[in-house]
């Protein structure tokens, strides 16, 4: 039914395009009829390219007015005020370049739109003009790649510490885990060939030979103490993933048969971040849209949505499969205090194999 | 050049016997290869932009069902609810189609098909078999590719870059298994076909120039044709090698890009292999492709908008260095898409170096082009507008490509919705408006009708607006941290005030796809019921427009034309026409400009 349909339509489609064509054909049987654009198509081209600018503004405005407030999330992490100053920087200098040549472009092609008796102006070349307009580029540039690479220098350079917590994200299909390193500060050595071991309760593989392994703590739940650099320690047990944690602008894809690595200091804990004014009313936004949801929901008969409350997440962000739209993990900061507790309160993997 | 001339004097005024087959099927005629890639290429660019409308519905109200999905996807959408498994693999097959089938062959392929010995002044290909085989092999590829979508388990699924091991172990997801193979030889014959064109699109520019027709007074199309030719050569052939391992990991046991695996609860054998080394492989390729796709869109941009603001184009010379420029850039950047790869940190730096270096020759380029608007005559021919659109799609979507370019911006964008949309914007719609321009202008030189104009105004304006439309809100959703090739973005509360900007997006894509068939349309209707076409309705300079107007094997009745200027001599002072084609000689004591 639905492919007669369909097919209708678009042979209707079809018969109405064809009908419109005879039209235009018809009245313009007195002038030549040729399909080369006369003087009445550059005018109203020409006048639509002014349009059509007016109208990329307009989207720009539209955009930023409607949807600002959901560009680039507060940073949660030390790094992130620099990151998030370059991407600043470079983004006043692409909207202003945006602006300016789109302005070029569209009034160019509006002012100079044809006419039959006039002339184009022979104007081949001009050196002066192009080495403008190379040598500028080189200088915005260059000064973008010192900034950004001094940026990328300075988180990318991971150095072992004791201060630091040493976390590993381990990745498999669909789902997250986490292993903290224990009293001793040092991840045991895994590998997936003892995941079969203890009857699947090795859950990311720890090598039992590994002594430093049995103080480690396998979790569900990411837990991070404020103030404190977290350095990941990344595997993945079947295909690629992404741990993607857009709050602390951190991401890093986990590959088989390696450790990869990256490292933030979170800054704000999950309950600040829940009183940060632009979170709550981010979070108010959402619960309107889902409260409307869920009547909707409950009146065709089905289970209303939770309300959200705001939690940091990392999402995977590399394609993994069916479920890869829905593999997740939470994230808590919170202060050393609740951390500390909230680790003594965990099992180490010498109690899980017992 | 004198050799080359006589070698082809003496073909001149060949008349085969042609039969039905060996006119239209078996052709090696360049010209009718060329017809043969356009056609192919836009039917494939049917299935690839009708998988992306499916997708785009599932996105916007991914609890609804759909009649049309049940319709088309069969088993895969039960109910009219799609399956995530088919999500993917639409998501990876648009992708493929896109990049590969439409905007590379049928883009290149067709008019460096139909161009270079055209407006070279030559009378074929280098070498006409293989140019014959070229197409053969896309058409078998295409072939291939279509069917693996109706294989029992469906198509291939792990995105168009096929990383493995996703894409190396049917356990992951059911596309790996046949549809994977199917994909993996589509692949590997298009690069055949891909590399046996490209060799034969650099003989014949080296080798079959008409007497007179330096390589300074080559139309930019040329030189755009002949290098990305020249970056196909250089870098399809890793892909190949990639796709090879690829083939002896899945079906021959080997541990090229495999190691230390656990999935569906069993320890498999491979060890030693790393996918970094596949990824390093694949975009070895995939920047490159980038160009491959772009650099012929450009060139037939510098040749209409030159040809249609009745000006030469602006910077001749700078064009050209600007093209070489790119294209060596283009073979020593494709680390950016591997920043957070875990390859070495130092190594991403390098990489933003090269890579932020593209922007300058490309800022050269589209400075130029706006220079050649200025004061000119516009003929706002459907052709031109697609070339300025793509000038200013190709702004836009470069400029974003400062922010992925950056190895530190590239952390929390990478993969989300800010790729796709600078990617869309700077080669997908600049390509395909390229492509369109393409076929406006050189419609008449092809079936020997005119296309209609007002169709060609509906389609760019409705096309214009709703590709802004469609890929402009899409970078504020990418910056917001959604994730690119989610099945639905309901898993997470947090990106529920972004569905009313997919439900927008949709809507502009539904409409920018309907504009689509007014093209189709247009074209069909046209190739029959069309205007007839006079010899160069364009009034341009390059020497196709002195060829006849009927087609035969050999293009020149009698001897090629020689050439004794560049092909840019619009508006020139001293003449009272507004264009001088290539083939008229100075006047006494005029001087030859070509900068």
């Amino acid at each position: 039914m639905n492919v007669v349909l369909i097919f209708s339509v678009l042979i209707l489609i079809a018969i109405a395009i064809w009908q419109v064509t005879k039209i235009f054909e018809l009245s313009q049987v007195k002038k030549a009829s040729t399909q080369v654009a006369n003087d009445n198509d550059n005018d109203w081209n020409g006048k639509l390219m002014f349009a059509f600018l007016i109208f990329i503004y307009g989207i720009t405005i539209f955009s930023f007015w409607s949807y600002g407030d959901v560009l680039l999330p507060k940073a949660a992490s030390e790094h992130g005020y620099d990151y998030d100053n370059l991407m600043w920087i470079t983004f006043a200098i692409i909207f202003f370049v945006q602006t300016v040549t789109q302005a070029l472009l569209h009034y160019f092609s509006y002012k100079y739109r044809g006419e039959k008796n006039k002339k184009a102006l022979f104007y081949s070349d001009n050196e002066k003009l192009e080495m403008i307009w190379t040598i500028i580029p080189v200088f915005v540039l260059a000064g973008l790649i010192l900034y950004g690479l001094y940026t990328w220098t300075d988180i990318m350079n991971i150095e072992e510490n004791d201060e630091a917590l040493v976390v590993e994200l381990y990745a498999q299909q669909f789902n997250w885990k986490a292993r903290y390193s224990g009293d001793d500060g040092v991840l045991g050595d895994a590998n997936v060939r003892f995941l079969e071991d203890f009857e699947g309760k090795n859950l990311v593989g720890i090598d039992a030979t590994d002594p430093n392994g049995f103080d480690d703590i396998v979790v569900q739940e990411l837990h991070l103490p404020v103030g404190r650099e977290a350095i990941f320690k990344m595997r993945s047990q079947d295909v690629l993933h992404s741990a993607y944690m857009p709050f602390f602008r951190a991401q890093m894809n986990c590959v088989p048969g390696m450790i990869t690595e990256f490292a933030f200091t979170p800054n704000i804990t999950t309950e600040q971040m829940r009183l940060d004014p632009d979170i709550v009313s981010k979070v108010k936004k959402i619960n309107k849209i889902r409260a409307k949801k869920s009547k909707e929901l409950l009146a065709s008969g089905d289970v209303a949505l939770d309300p959200y409350e705001f939690d940091f997440l990392l999402l995977c962000n590399k394609i993994c499969g069916a479920s890869h739209y829905n593999m997740q993990m939470k994230i808590i900061v919170e202060s050393p205090e609740d951390y500390d507790k909230w680790i003594s309160e965990q099992q180490t993997f010498a109690e899980v194999i017992q | 050049m004198s050799i080359e001339a006589v070698h082809l004097e003496e073909d001149h005024g060949h008349h085969h016997k042609e039969t039905f087959v060996t006119k239209y099927i078996f052709s090696q005629d360049h010209k009718m290869i060329s017809k043969q890639y356009l056609i192919t290429g836009l039917f494939m660019g049917i299935i690839g932009i009708a998988m992306s409308l499916l997708f785009r519905l599932q996105l916007s109200w991914p609890e609804q069902p759909f009649g049309i999905f049940e319709v088309l996807l069969g088993k895969w959408a039960p109910d009219g609810v799609m399956d995530p498994n088919v999500y993917l693999a639409l998501v990876t097959i648009h992708g493929t189609i896109m990049v590969f089938f439409v905007l590379t062959a049928g883009l290149s392929g067709t008019f460096s098909n139909l161009l270079i010995p055209l407006q070279i002044g030559a009378r074929d290909m280098a070498s006409g078999l293989l140019n014959m085989i070229s197409f053969w092999l896309f058409f078998l590829s295409s072939v291939i590719m279509v069917m693996s979508l109706f294989v029992e388990a469906g198509p291939a699924a792990a995105g168009w870059t096929i990383y493995p091991p996703l894409s190396a172990l049917p356990q992951a997801q059911p596309g790996s298994g046949t549809g994977m193979t199917l994909w993996l030889v589509s692949m590997a014959i298009f690069i055949a076909s891909s590399l046996l064109g490209s060799l034969n699109y650099i003989v014949t520019v080296i080798n079959l120039r008409t007497k007179g027709m330096s390589m300074t007074r080559l139309p930019l199309t040329i030189w755009a044709f002949f290098v990305t030719a020249i970056i196909g050569v250089v870098s399809f052939p890793v892909l190949l090698s990639a796709a090879l391992l690829l083939i002896m990991d899945r079906s021959f046991g080997t541990s090229f890009f495999l190691s230390d695996i656990f999935i569906q609860g069993e320890v498999l054998h491979y060890q030693g292999g790393s996918p970094v080394l596949y990824e390093h492989l694949f975009w070895f390729l995939g920047h490159p492709e980038v160009y491959i796709v772009l650099l012929p869109a450009l060139g037939i941009t510098s040749e209409i908008i030159a040809t249609n603001a009745r000006k030469p184009i602006f910077g001749y010379r700078a064009m050209i260095a600007s093209i070489l420029a790119i294209a060596f850039l283009s073979t020593i950047v494709w680390g950016h898409h591997m920043f957070i790869s875990g390859m070495n940190p130092f190594l991403g730096s390098v990489f933003t170096f090269t890579t932020l270096l593209i922007a300058i020759p490309s800022a050269v380029k589209a400075f130029n082009y706006i220079t050649t608007l200025w004061k000119g005559n516009l003929q706002l021919n459907p052709a031109m507008l697609f070339s300025i659109g793509l000038v200013s799609t190709f702004i836009s979507g470069g400029l974003t490509g400062i922010i992925l370019g950056d190895s530190t911006l590239d952390i929390n964008v990478h993969d989300t919705y800010f790729v796709v949309a600078h990617f869309h914007l700077v080669m997908g719609i600049s390509a395909l408006y390229g492509l369109f321009a393409g076929v406006y202008h050189w419609f008449p030189k092809m079936f020997r009708r005119m296309m209609n104009k007002n169709l060609g105004y509906v389609h760019f304006w409705v096309t214009a607006v709703c590709a802004y439309g469609v890929f402009f809100p899409m970078h504020f959703i990418g910056m917001a941290g959604l994730p690119r090739r989610y099945y639905t973005n309901t898993a997470f509360p947090y990106f529920d005030d972004l569905a009313d900007i997919n439900v927008l997006i949709t809507v502009f894509a539904l409409v920018a796809g309907a504009a689509q068939i007014v093209f189709l349309y247009n074209f069909i209707h046209s190739m029959f019921y069309g205007k007839e076409t006079v010899q160069n309705p364009w009034r341009s300079n390059t020497l196709e427009w002195t060829a006849p107007i009927e087609h035969f094997h050999g293009n020149w009745e009698g001897e090629i034309p020689h050439v004794h200027r560049w092909a840019y001599d619009y508006s020139k002072p001293g003449y009272k026409e507004d264009f001088i084609p290539q083939h008229i000689p100075l006047k006494k004591g005029e001087e030859e400009l070509q900068h």
